[in-house]
């Protein structure tokens, strides 16, 4: 296939994702802004969200303070964003319509639909109420796309580059949300793992909608190390960095058979799921996460580029 | 006179530059008044060059290196032997018809400053040679020819307008009147050896050439205010700049570039005449 | 003027054509139809949203307006009208090998040099150059209008790039579904086999270099170009890779698509971006859109491109006129269709005629386009043709001239019911080594204002769905 096909169907994926964890971190930060000061909230949740969007320097050049409407503001409909939610849509819509025919009618649909509606919502003045429907409905959205795309798209390489998109921002996202939590949310005289940060960690699991899975595995009380382990080491997991590697692993093994070779791309992979398999949290934690978010959030960019190189120019 | 020429040029990137392609015409042909010597085309990286013929009849050499590449240089040298016939272009190739040539392109397109301008000066001159000599002496003193050194050229109108103008420029609002008078009228990129008389020697340069009825083609050179003499090289013809220009290129990556050009065109003497 | 109806004639006659069509026009309730109306309607957003969208605000404004009611060609009517089409075709394809090659037409005085040596659309870049099997114009759209129940005018030829068979397409599509009855009681000639005759008639003109299976693409200027999504359409229809020109890489003179399994070799290109912006290396260098190095491609006999660059001479306006003298010269043969009686300015006697009829004439600056330079005398005043009078004096080669004409009409709906609107026709004439093919039928543009004779989509035009009845 045309190399910028597969390059649009990257990327439209990777916005529609993108648009949903947006969407999924200011439903998360709401949630804790709400909680009593002596149970969790520190003050910051606004500014961590903005970090935990990877969007701290653009922010800071439109706004100056981090409060939930400047950043309500900015994550969703601000058109300088380039990562806005109203963006990633647009971004995902423009690229669907440049190769309008290489998804499926429903894709389309969904994604052409969607920025119709995003219009209606951009126009009208909302409360909190209907901003709380607004995120959910952007979450829609993506289950729609995704949904549309396991259920119509023909399983060949169009599908592996959309889906490879997917799992790149997912395993992005994810890490980013277990960094920022770690480094920013707690209070400078807290302890890491203390008790306090309860209910900030609870608000990571809601933002990956994992706090039922959490209790279905661990049967524990919320503690960072196994959320972490949940987050980063769980296969079953759908949301985990392991997870995401291991689908991202196997629809680069797919187009490697469908085109007969093997490339640094799917090397690079195998070697990154590897190493997640071989680690056990506790070493995480000793040798410490952040670090070993760093370390993983600059292979997953890596991994991003071999695949523009090897497929997409 | 025996010219020697010498050109290179030179590109760098800041950025690697890959899938680099370049349409040249750098070539010159025989015609009664040059006879090419000897004549070298050399790019200084790995690539292919095909020569072909354009429908003026100028040899193109297309030039194709995948890079990646951080620098490229494209080095010309060359022997001419050539007479002085006071302008008079005679014995070349012609592949179209010289009608061809009293199109307007985008470069030549005249406005009512160039058309009133070109009716005025000529009024007086009797014959359409005159006319042209009165043309070129028009120009010639309404014009300043400046050096290019990586200015851009902006067409006839604009530089009729600003009477300020790089050579491919004059030559433009000359062929843009000659056009309008009537008369088929192109453009020739080249070179003109070092000479102390001419003001605009020693280099890259370019001027234009009128087909009148009763001579065939005749060069005239506004910037220097003559017809070409032996220190005259022609190269390539066209209907204005963009269709004769030395070099077309595109590519990929290649941010940054830098463009350096050398040219060396002086009378060959002693016992390096011949070679 | 009163113009010929394609349903009444000149009269009140009933044309036997339309007479299963008259029935059901008057038997069918009002309501159906208003509700197939609407129906066809939001089949033709539902396609305009999905391709024609460009902003954000322009969302639904580019619906072309589809009119329900059929215009209906009987067999020998089309018959007569192809004939003419693939003689008209033939002729120009010949007419361009000729400027381009041998040039006897020139030499035999069949057409002034200049026309052809003087315009811009001459390609130089093509002189001398030998096209595969000689076809320059693959893809033909010939507009044609009706002025009497036997005569039908060619108004322009379009060889460059014509547009709009998507809608012919789309049209049959929606009247199918909407009124499955009518093609139960009429035998219309199918059109939806001109992908498949697109696709062979592109295969047949490929490089001798190409394998027997030709990679062919689409070249499209993108999605912000009015047609992208009929570019869209056709790239999916004839299962070729639709192409933007960053797609294309040239390197040692043969172009090749960047696909995930690195470059593939492309031996044809129906492209649909014009000559000036397809090469920044040959021609317009300020063009983003085009592919640098193609024409080298190209001229190294590499890659095919259909049309062919430089027939852009073929339907100028100068060289319009001389069409019938053309299409004699190069098959021997009187003309089928007819131009519109056109005045060449240049020749004394025509222009003195023009200039004391300059009230009943539409005039036309040759190297002018889109209505640029237009007079219309039956609408002008008396200083718009005081003005035209004087450029005529000084420059009359500058100039064409035509008498207004009386372009059929045909049943639309409009507001008021069902009235009669002035119609033209574009039929699609295929070109190949393996022959010359045309779909029956083509686009009826409809000019939907009252009393207008403008059928373009611009301007308050509208279509209709196309029948050629098989028997």
């Amino acid at each position: 296939m045309l190399s910028r096909t597969a390059d649009s169907l990257y990327w439209v994926s990777r916005y529609v994702e993108r648009a949903e964890y947006l969407a999924r971190i200011l439903d998360a930060t709401t949630r804790l802004t709400n909680l009593p000061t002596t149970y969790g909230g520190a003050g910051t949740e606004w500014q961590s969200a903005v970090l935990t969007a990877g969007c701290e320097e653009a922010f800071a050049k439109a706004y100056g303070e981090a409060n939930e409407r400047n950043v309500c503001d900015f994550l969703t409909f601000n058109p300088d964003n380039p990562s806005s939610i109203r963006n990633c849509l647009a971004q995902a819509r423009s690229n669907a319509r440049a190769v309008r025919t290489a998804l499926t009618s429903e894709m389309w649909d969904a994604l052409n639909g969607a920025w119709l509606e995003l219009q209606r919502f951009e126009k009208k003045r909302m409360d909190r109420e209907e901003f709380a429907r607004f995120l959910d409905w952007v979450k829609n959205v993506s289950l729609v796309f995704d949904g549309s795309a396991y259920r119509t798209m023909l399983r060949d390489d169009g599908y592996w580059f959309s889906r490879l998109g997917v799992y790149l921002e997912r395993a992005d996202n994810t890490a980013r949300i277990l960094d920022v939590k770690y480094h920013v949310l707690l209070p400078a005289n807290e302890q890491v793992g203390g008790s306090l940060d309860y209910f900030q960690w609870t608000t990571v699991l809601r933002e990956v909608s994992a706090l039922t899975a959490y209790h279905w595995v661990y049967r524990e009380a919320v503690k960072p190390i196994l959320v972490a382990d949940l987050l980063v080491l769980n296969r079953r997991m759908p949301r985990s960095l392991a997870a995401c590697y291991e689908s991202i692993s196997r629809f680069l093994d797919s187009l490697g058979d469908a085109y007969g070779r093997q490339g640094p791309a799917q090397r690079q992979a195998r070697k990154t799921l590897a190493n997640l398999s071989n680690t056990r949290i506790d070493d995480v934690f000793v040798h410490g996460l952040h670090e070993f978010i760093e370390e993983f959030i600059t292979e997953n960019n890596r991994l991003g580029n071999t695949i523009f190189e090897q497929y997409l120019q | 006179m025996r010219i020697r020429i010498s050109h290179t040029i030179g590109y760098d990137y800041a950025e690697p530059a890959r899938h680099i392609t370049q349409i040249l015409r750098l070539t010159p042909r025989d015609h009664d008044g040059q006879h090419v010597m000897s004549w070298r085309i050399e790019p200084n990286v790995d690539g292919r060059l095909r020569a072909s013929q354009d429908a003026h009849g100028n040899i193109v050499h297309s030039f194709y290196a995948d890079g990646p590449i951080s620098a490229l240089a494209i080095r010309i040298d060359g022997l001419i032997e050539t007479i002085d016939l006071a302008g008079a272009v005679r014995g070349g190739l012609e592949r179209v018809p010289c009608e061809v040539y009293c199109r307007d392109t985008l470069l030549t397109a005249q406005d009512e400053a160039l058309r009133g301008f070109a009716e005025d000066v000529t009024a007086g001159a009797g014959t359409p040679l005159s006319r042209m000599h009165a043309l070129m002496n028009a120009v010639s003193d309404r014009m300043h020819c400046v050096e290019a050194s990586g200015r851009a050229g902006v067409g006839a109108a604009a530089a009729f307008a600003a009477r300020e103008a790089i050579a491919q420029d004059v030559a433009h609002v000359f062929m843009a009147c000659a056009r309008h008078l009537g008369l088929p009228a192109r453009y020739v990129s080249g070179y003109v050896a070092q000479s102390d008389s001419l003001p605009h020697g020693n280099g890259a340069h370019a001027w234009a050439e009128v087909h009148l009825d009763d001579y065939g083609w005749i060069g005239f050179d506004c910037a220097n205010a003559l017809c070409p003499i032996d220190t005259h090289v022609r190269v390539a013809i066209g209907l204005d700049y963009a269709d004769a220009a030395p070099v077309r290129g595109s590519r990929q990556g290649g941010e940054g570039e830098n463009l350096n050009v050398l040219v060396n065109a002086r009378e060959a003497e002693g016992r390096f005449a011949n070679q | 003027m009163v113009a010929f109806d394609e349903m009444s004639g000149s009269g009140a006659e009933l044309r036997p054509a339309y007479e299963a069509l008259d029935r059901w026009l008057k038997e069918a309730p009002p309501e159906m139809l208003a509700l197939r109306r609407s129906q066809a309607e939001l089949f033709f957003r539902r396609i305009g949203i999905t391709f024609a969208v460009y902003g954000d605000e322009e969302s639904t404004e580019r619906l072309i307006p589809f009119d329900i009611i059929p215009r209906v060609l009987t067999k020998p009517e089309w018959t007569k009208l192809e004939a003419g089409l693939r003689q008209r075709v033939t002729a120009l394809n010949m007419f361009l090998a000729d400027v381009y090659g041998p040039k006897e037409c020139l030499k035999a005085g069949i057409i002034p040099p200049d026309l052809v040596y003087r315009n811009a659309c001459y390609q130089l870049e093509m002189v001398d150059f030998k096209v595969p099997h000689d076809i320059y114009c693959h893809i033909a759209g010939i507009d044609v209008v009706r002025v009497d129940a036997d005569t039908f005018y060619v108004l322009e030829d379009n060889a460059r790039t014509p547009s709009g068979v998507s809608y012919m397409m789309e049209n049959r599509e929606v009247m199918l579904r909407l009124f499955p009855e009518l093609f139960s009681t009429h035998r219309v000639a199918p059109v939806d086999n001109y992908p498949d005759q697109l696709l062979a008639t592109l295969r047949s003109v490929a490089p001798r270099s190409a394998s027997s299976d030709p990679t062919i693409c689409l070249l499209t200027p993108g999605q912000y170009n009015s047609a992208f999504y009929e570019h869209s359409f056709l790239a999916d229809k004839l299962g070729v890779e639709l192409v933007e020109g960053s797609d294309l890489l040239v390197k040692d003179d043969v172009v090749y698509m960047r696909t995930t399994q690195g470059p593939k070799r492309v031996d044809v290109i129906y492209r649909r971006i014009d000559d000036d912006f397809i090469d920044p290396l040959a021609f317009r260098s300020d063009s983003v859109l085009g592919v640098p190095g193609i024409i080298g491609a190209y001229k190294a006999g590499n890659v095919t491109l259909a049309n062919a660059v430089g027939t852009g001479v073929a339907d100028d306006k100068a060289v319009y006129s001389y069409m019938p003298e053309i299409v004699k010269f190069f098959t021997g043969e009187e003309p089928i269709l007819k131009n519109v009686p056109t005045y060449r300015c240049r020749e004394p006697e025509a222009n003195a005629y023009v200039l004391d009829n300059l009230e009943k004439l539409v005039v036309k600056e040759v190297n002018g386009s889109g209505g640029y330079g237009m007079l219309v005398g039956p609408h002008a005043n008396k200083a718009q043709i005081e003005t035209f009078r004087r450029k005529l004096k000084a420059s009359p080669e500058g100039f064409i001239a035509q008498p207004t004409l009386a372009l059929s009409t045909c049943p639309t709906f409009v507001a008021s019911g069902v009235a009669p609107r002035h119609v033209d026709l574009r039929p699609y004439v295929l070109s190949g080594a393996n022959g010359i093919s045309c779909v029956p039928g083509g686009l009826t543009r409809v000019a939907l204002k009252e009393g207008s004779l403008v059928v373009n989509s611009s301007q308050g035009g509208g279509t209709k769905d196309t029948w050629v009845l098989d028997a």
